[in-house]
């Protein structure tokens, strides 16, 4: 697929997502025991053949760009092309960075207009699938539509795809509308933002948009324009995760303990890449309890661990009790610690004999290197 | 031009069958065998050249070199993907002459002397492949300076009802070498050779080329070249390391030292002084169901366990399927260990799949090994 190239659009909303973006973007959360949000996207453009790849950040993004480091892990360390990380501009007369995105989309447009590719595929990074991009190539290049929009059709029960851009289609499939999702219907058609369309269209909305001054934000001068394109929905059947809330970002973590969604979200259309940290084995001792639990490398379980997503390079002692929690790189958790609905960001070492216990609908977060 | 000047470059004896590991070995080199979960015996001493600073290193292969050479690389995984220098595999190759095997370790060395002369190096250190330690090469380097020696040899103390196993030096009370002695019945020493050998490049070039037109000769460092260089008078000193090392020539030797990485072991390989690096897998972390138990054993990445894992060691990618029992074993990548199994004492090696029901192994007995 070299006639597409991707973009990855990081003007992401944080709002109900603070304790854990403090620092960083929602790009590059901790998820999973090993991975950050961003790697799910840049896996799926990466198995579906696509090398030249940008990502518009927002600011906030050192903890991003050591992820990325030279992108080799997605093998996007290319001599030409490859991954390019464009950071907004901030002009000396500047106290703060412009809102909205269309601002960085104007100041690099000379990189779109230059990149030899003649389709886009524009995305975000929060939403979790693995997905097999080609198809939905394919159906657009088929197809006589100017925008194909990748949706799926999501079960509103559990409230996990509040907020999220909901579709209204024609019987045809096209678009008709796009709302606001308030989960009072059964079901929704949850956009995934993920756009295909021709690189001059983008670069002919975000120059109209400019010059109209009718937006600030990508996403809303594609929709104004709706009317006069022709917008096309490909369906996505596979599962889906939105990190938009604290709540959803448990909810997605514990997902992962259901070996189906497991096998899906992490083998489905293709393996899912991230930075190497050449942990060694995990090693769990004869005291060690474990059950139900996601485990990454590098760790040394001594406790009892029960429910939870254990990331990199974790330490949990002897008569230390984690259940349904989640403890992001390196946290440390002393003996006879007992963990309950908690959400550890890297490196927080809770000391002996510590209780510490969350809401099962609201877990509770420690923020990064804290000592408790 | 300027000519480039390495003080030391590391030659990396791999070519070897390793016949003693049986079936283990019968489609790939013993260093490239699978150990402690996510390794290869030849990562030990390719993380020692890497972390002392030794980023020249040839590595000699011979025996059955494919999955070596796929293993290796371009050297990244070890930082050895250098500008001038890094890793380089050497086979052997053909000449104007013709062609030839590597008849011996220093024959081996012999035919690559163009190679070594390119770097023009002052020292020459020699490892082999096939044990697993720790060690910093400067520290064998400054011994050597210190000593004004011709050659150093690496040894460690072994108990003295195994001298017969090893290859003895024995030494005066300054540690300079006067006798060697391959298997000695009634041991004068218990220092045994690690193998890993210094040399003053120019006087080891000129014994090469010398025994090389020996026809008599086995071209081997212990059997020729040593006992020619004591029989000179040159210096030889041994340096006496203290420390985790162990031969795995052996099944039963492989797998000791694999039930050694479970219980607290000198050779740490949870400290980030001295990491030892591997070609990572591109796995998510490794999921341990409601039924899953697992004590005092190693896990890996992309592992998925429905049974019970007990004083075992598995590497990445393994399946262990509901109510079947693995104990005391060692679990090569990708190994399926389906329902209802029974494994005791065993070495699976990688890609095996065990059928439901099956029953593996005996306690103790020697050790099972099911290959392909």
């Amino acid at each position: 697929m070299k006639r597409f190239m991707g973009i990855i659009n990081l003007g992401e909303n944080e709002s109900k997502i603070k304790e854990i973006t403090y620092n960083r973007p929602i790009a590059s959360v901790p998820i999973g025991g090993r991975y950050r949000v961003i790697d799910f996207t840049l896996s799926n453009m990466v198995n579906a053949g696509i090398q030249n790849v940008a990502i518009f950040t927002q600011g906030k993004n050192r903890s991003l760009m050591g992820h990325l480091g030279s992108a080799k892990p997605w093998d996007l360390n290319r001599k030409y092309e490859g991954l390019f990380v464009i950071n907004p501009v901030l002009e000396p007369e500047d106290t703060i960075i412009r809102k909205g995105d269309i601002e960085s989309f104007k100041n690099n447009i000379d990189y779109i207009q230059g990149s030899k590719q003649e389709y886009v595929l524009l995305t975000k990074s929060y939403m979790l699938y693995n997905m097999d991009f080609k198809k939905a190539f394919n159906y657009h290049i088929d197809s006589s539509s100017d925008i194909t929009l990748i949706y799926k059709r999501v079960d509103n029960k559990d409230n996990r795809f509040i907020g999220c851009d909901n579709l209204t289609t024609d019987k045809f499939n096209n678009l008709k509308s796009i709302g606001y999702n308030m989960g009072n219907d059964e079901f929704s058609n949850i956009s995934l933002e993920t756009y295909i369309l021709r690189k001059d269209l983008l670069i002919d909305i975000i120059k109209d948009t400019v010059s109209k001054g009718d937006s600030k934000y990508l996403k809303q001068a594609i929709y104004n324009r709706m009317d006069k394109l022709k917008v096309d929905t490909f369906p996505f059947n596979g599962y889906l995760a939105c990190i938009n809330s604290i709540e959803n970002y448990y909810n997605t973590s514990m997902d992962l303990l259901d070996e189906k969604k497991y096998k899906d979200l992490f083998y489905e259309n293709g393996l899912i890449y991230t930075k190497i940290k050449d942990e060694p084995s995990t090693k769990y001792s004869s005291s060690s309890n474990i059950s139900n639990s996601l485990v990454a490398n590098g760790c040394i379980i001594e406790g009892r661990v029960e429910n939870s997503i254990i990331a990199r390079g974790v330490t949990v002692k002897k008569g230390a009790v984690i259940k349904n929690s989640i403890l992001m790189q390196k946290s440390l958790v002393s003996e006879n610690a007992y963990l309950e609905n908690i959400i550890l960001d890297k490196k927080v070492i809770v000391s002996e004999g510590k209780i510490l216990s969350g809401n099962h609908n609201k877990p509770f977060v420690i923020k990064k290197n804290t000592f408790l | 031009m300027i000519k480039r000047k390495k003080e030391m470059i590391a030659m990396l004896l791999a070519g070897g069958q390793g016949s003693r590991l049986k079936s283990l070995t019968k489609r790939l080199a013993k260093p490239a065998v699978p150990f402690g979960g996510k390794y290869r015996i030849i990562d030990f001493a390719l993380s020692n050249c890497s972390n002392s600073d030794i980023y020249t290193v040839g590595v000699l292969t011979q025996y059955h070199p494919l999955l070596l050479n796929n293993h290796i690389g371009i050297g990244s995984p070890w930082d050895l993907d250098r500008r001038d220098g890094g890793v380089s595999i050497l086979p052997p190759f053909v000449r104007e002459e013709g062609g030839r095997w590597y008849k011996g370790t220093a024959n081996a060395i012999y035919e690559n002397i163009e190679f070594i002369e390119n770097y023009n190096p002052e020292y020459l250190l020699v490892l082999s492949g096939d044990h697993i330690y720790k060690m910093d090469y400067q520290e064998l380097l400054e011994y050597h300076k210190e000593k004004g020696a011709d050659v150093t040899i690496s040894v460690i103390e072994v108990p003295w009802e195994e001298t017969n196993r090893f290859g003895i030096m024995n030494t005066n009370d300054d540690f300079s070498i006067y006798e060697f002695e391959e298997k000695p019945k009634n041991a004068k020493n218990n220092l045994a050779s690690m193998g890993i050998y210094i040399f003053d490049w120019k006087k080891l070039k000129n014994y090469l080329i010398e025994d090389e037109k020996d026809e008599f000769s086995s071209n081997d460092f212990g059997k020729n070249i040593i006992p020619k260089m004591l029989n000179d008078n040159l210096k030889l000193y041994a340096y006496t390391f203290k420390g985790y090392w162990k031969d795995v020539g052996t099944i039963k030797s492989l797998w000791e030292a694999n039930m050694d990485l479970i219980k607290d072991n000198p050779l740490d390989l949870y400290s980030k002084e001295w990491k030892i690096y591997s070609k990572n897998p591109i796995s998510p972390p490794h999921y341990i169901s409601r039924e899953g138990k697992v004590k005092n054993s190693l896990l890996n990445e992309g592992c998925i366990i429905h049974g019970d894992v007990k004083n075992s060691v598995l590497s990445p990618g393994v399946y262990i399927g509901e109510n079947s029992k693995v104990i005391d074993s060692v679990i090569m990548p990708n190994v399926k260990i389906k329902d209802h199994s029974i494994i005791k004492r065993a070495i699976i090696t990688s890609d095996i799949t065990i059928d439901s029901g099956s029953i593996i192994g005996k306690e103790n007995s020697e050790i099972t090994v099911i290959s392909e």
